[in-house]
């Protein structure tokens, strides 16, 4: 068993994208924030010096003290307080973590919904591909923010509203991950145009391999790279649409703030000389989406043949 | 004397691992009037060696050591003048016709441009030059097709211009890397032709690359043979090609087919043979063995194939006759040869055949059932299992992402849902051992393999099924010479043994004649002509099949 786990590392190790991997400090940098985000906001309630959910914990005295470097701010509230007096550095850990949550979960749900049509399109052709490929044209000239909040408007008129809070996060998954797919299935139906015209593909139809085995077992591996790409990058634009979401007030409730509601709290104090309330979150969130970019950036250059 | 002398010239590539030396230290020397041949396989570094001369090594490839003297002076001596030697005293031709000209300009302004940089002309001299020049590769009516554009001129057309391009600015020197291995036959011949004439009239110095000996045998004047970027040998073509000094150029030409006589196999010089050569089929205990009739396993009646381009299925104008009207039976056991150029259908025939188009009209039996006309699934299956086909290349017919072992398991387990997984094992190791290829493959990815070798599990994943009849589509053109005979070789063997029936399709005459009893030559969809191989080789009726046969490179021509 260890000798298998060392074979592995060492295969690893051996490959060319570990090694184009280390050559490139870009991937490197934004490998580290990204687990270092990851790591903090899934294990949040280790690492946040306060549970800002917890209500006997607030002290609303300490409610707008500024960041720990500015005048009149507390050394226990590194980023400072909002206006209810929750530590800015722990709602942002926690308000990371959902938006991480309904950021992944968005794109899973999209890429899952992409490629098994996108796959199927290319594969079968004809009129079902004719069919498919239209939806996704139609859909790609809707704004996708618009598509979300069409779809959150939608839910908020189903649901009952004492069901709606509760509800809110799986909304926003649907939503967002509902107005990304087009671009998956545009990218596994080229994919697997190209693939499908390849030998291996019609060896499998002459031995008699039926058509959803060819689909998942042959074609599906070999179109994983460039999906693997767009999916990072797909992330990046989840988490934002998450943020904006949530910034315009159908996103989650404020009772457990995402990085978006939280910028959208912090708007209101803008003006009032309270920047930080706003900024620090604003920030965190650029600084996510823009580590995913860069990663994203990254693994298209590298794993894509044709640029090589 | 010699005009251009290449002294202790070196090629490194270093890679993230290791140095790898393409060419190491070699000398010879290429003197005016004269063609040399650099023959070898591909990794010989004949490519490499041609593109050093030039100094054209991409990164990160580096010239590491050694001399390039053109009429005296070392041109790499100082690197920025080798923009002085390039298409002015050097010209080049490369393999494929179709990227070697911007497909945006006018073969007119291609090489006018080129003439103007190199020569102080101004328009009209340059016009009239580069019309001389056209007229001169042999292009028809050459002031009219002065302005058209590279796509409008067909793939022999094409390289002609390519000719001409090199020699705009009198080179004295002509590198020729492949400059017809993407032509068909006919073409060739023709091209080649051109080559021979313009080194006499001009009095060139060429240096001609290509891995086809029958080519060698029939232009160049001296080979070298080239190995792992070493020279093994070089002298007068004749001298070599019948009296080869070292082992390697004795089974490189061993391996060659000849063309005028049918041998039982190839001759494998660097491995020991045992059993007389034959091939181990350890497969043969598991083979249902049907015993062979004299019937017609194969029947093909009025098959036609047509193409329609263009998404409104305006039928009546683009309609491209793929296969047209063309039948003809196989006998079980047989080899059945179908030849012809590009775009003759061969390659559609195949696929019908297999059932992976479906005929526009006509029918197919296989053991007296129409297989174009079944619906049913189930009832495919049968046949399915009954026909397995072998690609052109072996590289992309097999899947990348899965391990040797679960390539041919797919097939077996389709086939045979109850095999236990103890029997599963034996099996496939039953089955490379059949190809010849060690036990331990089973656990590695196809990528890791060769060309042949990976030629050798297709094999291998076709005859899992048992077929009856092997469709072989171009199985060996992808190949070099050597592993050519050893896949060849290793066909017959299965054949002979497993009582199999072949479709054997290619572009090869001398190939076919090795590996069929008959042949159909196909010509634009059309068969021309079907007979016994030995009765076509000696006495073909159709003018079609005499063309193909006279214009086939012959290695023997070199005896007369």
């Amino acid at each position: 068993m260890d000798n298998q786990n060392l074979s592995f590392i060492n295969k690893i190790k051996d490959s060319d994208i570990y090694f184009a991997f280390i050559k490139s400090p870009t991937a490197i940098i934004s490998t580290t924030i990204l687990i270092i985000i990851f790591f903090c906001s899934f294990f949040v309630e280790l690492i946040a010096p306060f549970n800002p959910f917890d209500p006997s914990s607030l002290d609303l005295m300490e409610a707008f003290t500024p960041p720990s470097w500015e005048e009149g701010g507390m050394s226990k509230f590194l980023l400072g307080t909002d206006g209810q007096g929750r530590d800015m550095l722990s709602t942002i850990l926690y308000g990371s973590r959902i938006s991480l949550i309904v950021g992944f979960a968005a794109i899973l749900f999209s890429l899952i919904l992409g490629v098994s049509l996108g796959l199927t399109a290319g594969y079968f052709g004809g009129k079902y591909e004719m069919i498919v490929m239209r939806i996704t044209d139609v859909q790609l000239t809707v704004p996708s923010i618009l598509m979300a909040l069409l779809v959150d408007g939608i839910a908020r008129g189903v649901i009952s509203k004492e069901l709606h809070d509760e509800m809110a996060i799986y909304v926003l998954i649907f939503a967002i991950g509902i107005s990304e797919w087009p671009q998956f299935a545009r990218v596994s139906r080229a994919a697997t145009l190209v693939e499908k015209n390849k030998d291996y593909i019609s060896a499998s139809t002459i031995i008699g391999v039926p058509n959803i085995k060819i689909m998942f077992k042959h074609i599906l591996p070999n179109i994983l790279r460039p999906i693997l790409v767009i999916g990072t990058i797909g992330l990046a634009l989840a988490i934002i649409a998450e943020s904006t979401l949530s910034f315009l007030g159908v996103g989650v409730p404020p009772t457990t703030p995402s990085l978006g509601t939280l910028i959208r709290i912090g708007n209101d104090f803008l003006f009032s000389g309270e920047w930080w309330i706003t900024f620090f979150p604003a920030i965190f969130l650029v600084i996510l989406a823009f580590s995913i970019n860069l990663l994203g950036d990254w693994m298209r250059d590298t794993l894509n043949p044709k640029l090589n | 004397m010699s005009f251009l002398k290449i002294d202790n010239l070196s090629v490194n590539y270093r890679m993230r691992k290791e140095t790898i030396n393409a060419v190491k230290n070699i000398n010879f020397d290429v003197k005016k009037g004269e063609i040399l041949g650099l023959v070898g396989e591909s990794g010989s570094g004949k490519s490499t060696l041609g593109s050093a001369i030039i100094n054209l090594i991409d990164e990160p490839g580096k010239i590491s050591g050694g001399k390039v003297i053109l009429d005296g002076i070392n041109i790499h001596e100082n690197p920025g003048d080798i923009l002085k030697y390039r298409g002015k005293k050097i010209g080049l031709i490369f393999q494929d016709p179709q990227t070697s000209l911007n497909p945006l300009l006018t073969i007119g302004e291609q090489l006018i441009e080129t003439i103007q940089t190199h020569l102080n002309f101004n328009f009209n001299e340059s016009k009239d030059r580069a019309i001389t020049l056209l007229q001169e590769v042999g292009i028809k009516d050459a002031e009219n097709r002065f302005d058209n554009y590279p796509h409008q001129f067909s793939g022999g057309m094409r390289q002609r211009v390519v000719i001409s391009l090199a020699l705009c600015c009198e080179p004295d020197l002509l590198i020729a890397d492949e400059p017809t291995t993407a032509l068909d036959v006919s073409i060739q011949s023709q091209i080649l032709e051109l080559i021979k004439t313009l080194t006499k009239v001009r009095n060139l110095a060429v240096i001609l690359i290509t891995h086809d000996m029958g080519v060698i045998s029939e232009t160049a004047d001296r080979v070298a043979v080239m190995k792992n970027g070493d020279l093994v040998e070089i002298g007068l073509t004749k001298e070599i090609l019948t009296n080869p000094k070292e082992i390697y150029t004795k089974s490189l030409i061993s391996s060659v087919p000849p063309t005028n006589k049918k041998i039982s196999r190839f001759k494998i010089m660097e491995k020991k043979e045992n059993n007389a050569g034959r091939t181990n089929i350890k497969i043969l205990d598991r083979w249902n063995k049907k015993n062979l009739t004299s019937q017609n396993l194969i029947e093909v009646k009025n098959l036609k194939k047509t193409f329609q381009e263009g998404m409104f299925n305006e039928a009546s104008k683009n309609t491209i006759m793929a296969v047209d009207d063309v039948s003809f039976n196989i006998r079980e056991g047989e080899s059945f040869g179908l030849v012809g150029e590009s775009g003759s259908g061969k390659s559609t025939i195949a696929k019908m055949i297999v059932n992976l188009f479906k005929p526009s009209s006509g029918e197919i039996f296989f053991d007296k059932v129409c297989i174009t006309k079944i619906k049913k699934n189930s009832e495919m299956m049968n046949f399915r299992k009954q026909i397995q086909m072998i690609f052109q290349d072996p590289y992309s017919s097999l899947n990348g992402r899965l391990k040797v072992k679960d390539i041919i398991a797919e097939p077996i387990k389709l086939h045979n849902p109850k095999i236990t997984n103890n029997d599963l094992d034996n099996y496939i190791n039953d089955l490379l051992e059949s190809v010849e290829l060690s036990k331990k493959s089973s656990t590695r990815y196809s990528h890791e393999f060769s060309g042949g070798q990976r030629q050798r599990i297709s094999i291998a994943r076709a005859l899992a099924t048992q077929p009856r009849l092997l469709v072989c589509d171009e199985p060996t053109s992808a190949l070099d010479v050597s592993i050519q005979a050893q896949i060849l070789n290793l066909l017959k063997d299965l054949q002979e043994q497993l009582n199999l029936t072949i479709l054997f399709i290619s572009h090869d005459l001398p190939v076919v004649r090795q590996m069929c009893d008959r042949i159909g030559v196909l010509r634009n969809g059309k068969l021309c002509e079907v007979s016994d191989t030995e009765k076509l080789f000696l006495e073909p009726k159709h003018e079609y099949s005499k063309e193909l046969l006279r214009l086939m490179p012959k290695i023997e021509s070199i005896y007369n």
